[in-house]
């Protein structure tokens, strides 16, 4: 009744129970925090603007973007992806959601920032709809927690609109 | 002879309703395991509630070891969303951001893109030849929640086959020769 094995087995189911009981309250914890995250996007430059081949057309654009994401960080949060997406509509599709930007944001102290650059992946729309489209360009954020639930939210910056001719 | 003869006696010693009992309760440690992963599909929709992370392609966030819960919801992809997708012609699953999403008007099918946050470029050369975008079909599931480290045990199991059967066999021996 009270060997080794037995002890050793209740100890193990003991703390992997409060080690479980942990990580739930850590995630649980993350409800607390409201965050207030602010974020402006200029669009300072399209670089080019033309059809390809294949008749997908194609920008290319210099972005100034400057965020401040410092209250989304809480003890149980392991690092913030945030990125970057024009989000348009055509008449064949309902949604274009499009990444622009990315960037992992580690820790708190790199979480105001701001960021001078041309898209990292290509704006490629499905057909050749660009001309003179009005787009919104959406912040993104996931948090990944230390452990437990993950979350997402946006702030959409709408009013952004492409120039009515290939350059 | 003798060391046969004492075993077979200490078997014939056990008395048949005790040996039952061992049985019933080793059936009933594995089916309600069965029946705890069977309930999970059901209530996350997804086919493999729990997945195992085995490459970096996703560091920091995700380490390989990590394991991370799907869920399998209605709701229309969208970018951001870190899904696990199935390739044809590739048995492993993948588990990847998603970073370009087309929704179509008329049927509402989705043309899906995705990344690793730690690859340089997108998944395209992933995917099977000639294969642009991924449709929902491919997709198993989508990322909610994460726990770190509880993976290796999965990991070193697969990868060191001994490991497992040694651990089975000692769990099988404790049940059986336990006494209430």
């Amino acid at each position: 009744m009270h060997s080794f094995g037995y002890r050793a087995n209740a100890l193990l189911t003991f703390a992997i129970t409060i080690l479980a009981l942990m990580c739930a309250m850590a995630s649980l914890s993350d409800n607390f925090n409201t965050p207030t995250p602010s974020a402006q996007v200029q669009v300072l430059n399209i670089n080019w603007f033309q059809k390809q081949p294949n008749g997908n057309d194609e920008v290319s654009m210099t972005l100034n973007i400057s965020a401040d994401l410092q209250s989304l960080f809480t003890w149980n949060t392991k690092q913030v992806f945030v990125f970057l997406a024009a989000e348009y509509e055509t008449p064949k599709n309902s949604l274009n959601q499009i990444s622009l930007w990315d960037g992992i944001i580690p820790s708190k102290e790199h979480a105001k920032f701001w960021i001078h650059t041309s898209n990292k992946y290509r704006f490629i729309d499905q057909g050749s709809n660009l001309r003179g489209k009005e787009y919104n360009l959406t912040m993104h954020w996931h948090v990944m927690p230390k452990t437990g639930k993950m979350s997402a939210d946006k702030i959409v910056m709408p009013g952004y609109r492409l120039p009515a001719e290939y350059r | 002879m003798g060391w046969i003869g004492e075993t077979m006696d200490s078997v014939k010693s056990l008395q048949i309703r005790q040996v039952l009992t061992q049985a019933v309760s080793l059936g009933m440690i594995v089916t309600s395991a069965l029946i705890i992963w069977k309930a999970l599909m059901c209530i996350t929709g997804s086919e493999s509630p729990v997945v195992v992370v085995l490459s970096g392609s996703m560091e920091p966030g995700f380490k390989r070891g990590d394991i991370l819960f799907l869920h399998m919801s209605k709701d229309p992809i969208r970018a951001g969303e870190i899904v696990v997708f199935n390739v044809d012609g590739r048995e492993i699953p993948i588990v990847h951001r998603v970073i370009k999403v087309h929704e179509r008007e008329d049927t509402g099918e989705v043309d899906v893109l995705t990344k690793g946050d730690n690859n340089y470029g997108d998944d395209r050369l992933l995917y099977a030849h000639g294969q642009l975008w991924l449709q929902r079909h491919h997709i198993m599931g989508r990322a909610v929640g994460f726990l770190p480290y509880v993976g290796w045990v999965t990991i070193i199991m697969t990868e060191k086959p001994i490991i497992k059967y040694i651990l089975i066999g000692a769990l099988g021996l404790l049940v059986i020769t336990s006494k209430d």
